[in-house]
């Protein structure tokens, strides 16, 4: 059974950063209604920045900071910018509008950084660890380590916090929340920033591990989308189950049926679900009000 | 005699077809228009799809991969002739369309988004890898159309870009045509009634899962339909017509130009075809200025360039 653990290993950890990038979907998604195809350049500027600031003389921890907060900052930049603005606007203009912020970053990143792959030293060695036959590099402790602290570190934060409640209560119900006092805007705002900064974390972590470039951030918006709708969109407890599924499906696949459908079978199995549960796994009923 | 919408529609298109070469400095812009044209003509099946019924598909790449395989396939394994190629080629996007179409246009907005971009990464993921088929990344060539040899023999000697700028042109007039005739007719009706809502559509009596699944076809068939004219035009093709980025030029150049009107998809098209062309200058800043140009018309004209501009131009008139 080495095999099976070996894929299982990996699967979890490309799992563990589908689920950041779902759960920055499934956050901006609460706010404001809005699918961000964006959310891979997210995860690409953390990794970039990171590179960047790392070869410049900073140690690594501040250069990861300094590429997390700067992220999150351009996630609020593009909140007020472009999504506040276009308030109201249909689905289409709202997917067009993330997809040009898409290709804008990935614009911006080519003329500031380079075109070059980039990799970070791991953060503990690359000695690999032996667990059951397989092996394991400590990166991917990390990067399953890093998940776990953010999906916990939010269900406190919304279950807890005055504020989390007010982020909570504007996804079930903006104009009620706005009756009852809680400043919309600001939500929306913080939902962006926190958005962007959890897919900055996941770029920091997974790039010694996969490398970084100014183009990777569309493929994993499109399987961190699915991985969200996978769960059923709009639920926090969905993009961590979705991500962690598509993960080990992908890991599985490449290894018992073809490498070169791997990324196939996860959107075999997503239209699948979405035929028999139209709503994902975990998602509510939608009733349509007329 | 005054000009219905349609009527004057048609033929500001065909006036600017038949124009635009005296002005062209040069041979290269025959290619460049018959790219438009290429682009138009799937877009104006974005325009029935999206603009008409209001369905979002992230994956009509994937037709016009189909489109486009069809016209280098079915002449090297079956023998057909390019022509019909293309004809096979709707007919097998049109099936796939039928079926695929039935489960997943019950789902609504980003599901449907997510759905159809799945349908289109599976059909660009198998022409790539195929390669026994296919010839996978590296592309396949596709036969010669012969159409313009005949015309040569009859005197009408046309160079190659002239010759295509002319066939596309023709082929995106018929696609308006018959795009502006649909919307006027019961079924376009129909389907921009469910635009506007699907429950008040149905209390009217419209079937509306089967006006749905028209219009999905039927755009389907415009993505194949330009798919062949690129291969046959290209003489080559490779499975980045099917990929994702295609998809999203498609929806974009719809929505940009205005999805609901077709001219305005047209402009939309014509714009992102000759903005990567004007921009070859600025090479590092072409991607900045792309996205910049899709949101800012997103943010400022939410009904798209042509109808926004067209709409202040009245505005102002009376």
């Amino acid at each position: 059974m080495p095999e099976l653990m070996q894929f299982l290993l990996s699967g979890i950890t490309v799992g563990a950063v589908y689920a950041l990038v779902a759960l920055g979907f499934t956050i901006i998604y609460n706010a404001s209604d809005v699918v961000n195809f964006a959310q891979g350049e997210f995860v690409m500027l953390g990794g970039m920045i990171t590179v960047f600031a790392y070869q410049a003389g900073l140690p690594l921890p501040l250069a990861a900071l300094i590429a997390i907060a700067a992220t999150a900052a351009a996630g609020v930049a593009f909140n007020k910018l472009a999504i506040e603005t276009a308030r109201g606007a249909p689905v289409v203009s709202l997917i067009i509008i993330t997809i040009g912020a898409s290709i804008f970053i990935q614009g911006v990143a080519q003329v500031v950084f380079d075109k070059q792959l980039h990799r970070l030293p791991a953060f503990s060695g690359d000695e690999p660890l032996h667990v059951f036959g397989a092996t394991i590099l400590p990166q991917s402790l990390w990067v399953m380590g890093g998940a776990l602290i953010v999906f916990v570190g939010l269900w406190v934060f919304f279950t807890r916090t005055l504020t989390g409640r007010a982020v909570l209560a504007t996804s079930n119900n903006r104009l009620a929340a706005q009756l009852v006092g809680i400043n919309t805007n600001f939500v929306m705002t913080l939902s962006f920033g926190l958005s962007a900064a959890i897919g900055a974390l996941a770029g920091v972590l997974v790039t010694p591990i996969t490398l970084t470039s100014y183009q990777i951030g569309i493929s994993l918006a499109l399987k961190g989308f699915a991985a969200a709708m996978l769960g059923g969109m709009g639920n926090p407890k969905g993009a961590l189950v979705g991500g962690i599924a598509l993960g080990l499906l992908e890991a599985l696949t490449a290894g018992y049926l073809s490498s070169q459908y791997k990324d196939a079978v996860a959107f075999v199995v997503i239209l699948a679900v979405l035929f028999a549960m139209p709503q994902g796994l975990f998602g509510r009923k939608a009733m349509e009000r007329v | 005699m005054k000009l219905s919408a349609k009527q004057a529609s048609l033929l500001v298109l065909a006036v600017l077809i038949v124009l635009s070469p005296f002005f062209f400095p040069s041979g290269y812009y025959f290619r460049v228009g018959s790219l438009l044209f290429v682009n138009g003509l799937a877009v104006v099946g974005i325009v029935i799809l999206t603009g008409f019924a209001g369905q979002i598909s992230l994956g009509h790449a994937g037709f016009v991969g189909i489109g486009a395989y069809a016209c280098a396939l079915a002449p090297a394994y079956l023998g057909l002739h390019p022509a019909l190629s293309a004809v096979l080629g709707a007919v097998v996007s049109g099936a796939t369309a039928y079926l695929v179409g039935r489960p997943i246009l019950r789902l609504k907005g980003y599901y449907l988004a997510v759905a159809s971009l799945g349908f289109g990464i599976l059909v660009s993921m198998v022409l790539a890898n195929e390669a026994r088929w296919t010839g996978g990344p590296d592309g396949i060539k596709t036969p010669d159309l012969g159409l313009r040899g005949l015309l040569a023999d009859m005197g009408l000697e046309l160079t190659n870009p002239q010759f295509w700028y002319a066939l596309s042109g023709l082929a995106l007039l018929i696609g308006a045509w018959l795009a502006l005739n649909l919307r006027d007719s019961p079924t376009g009706r129909a389907l921009r009634a469910l635009h506007g809502s699907e429950v008040a559509a149905r209390t009217v009596g419209i079937d509306v899962a089967q006006a749905k699944l028209m219009a999905f076809v039927v755009s389907a068939v415009y993505a194949s339909a330009s798919g062949s004219l690129l291969a046959l035009q290209n003489r080559f093709i490779t499975p980045d017509v099917a990929g994702y980025m295609h998809s999203i030029e498609l929806v974009t150049m719809a929505v940009l130009g205005g999805a609901g009107s077709v001219l305005g998809a047209i402009f939309g098209a014509g714009i992102l075809t000759l903005l990567p062309q004007a921009l070859t200058v600025f090479q590092n800043y072409e991607q900045i200025m792309l996205g910049l140009v899709m949101m800012l018309v997103m943010v400022f004209m939410r009904q798209g360039l042509l109808p926004s501009v067209l709409g202040l131009m009245r505005g102002r008139g009376e």
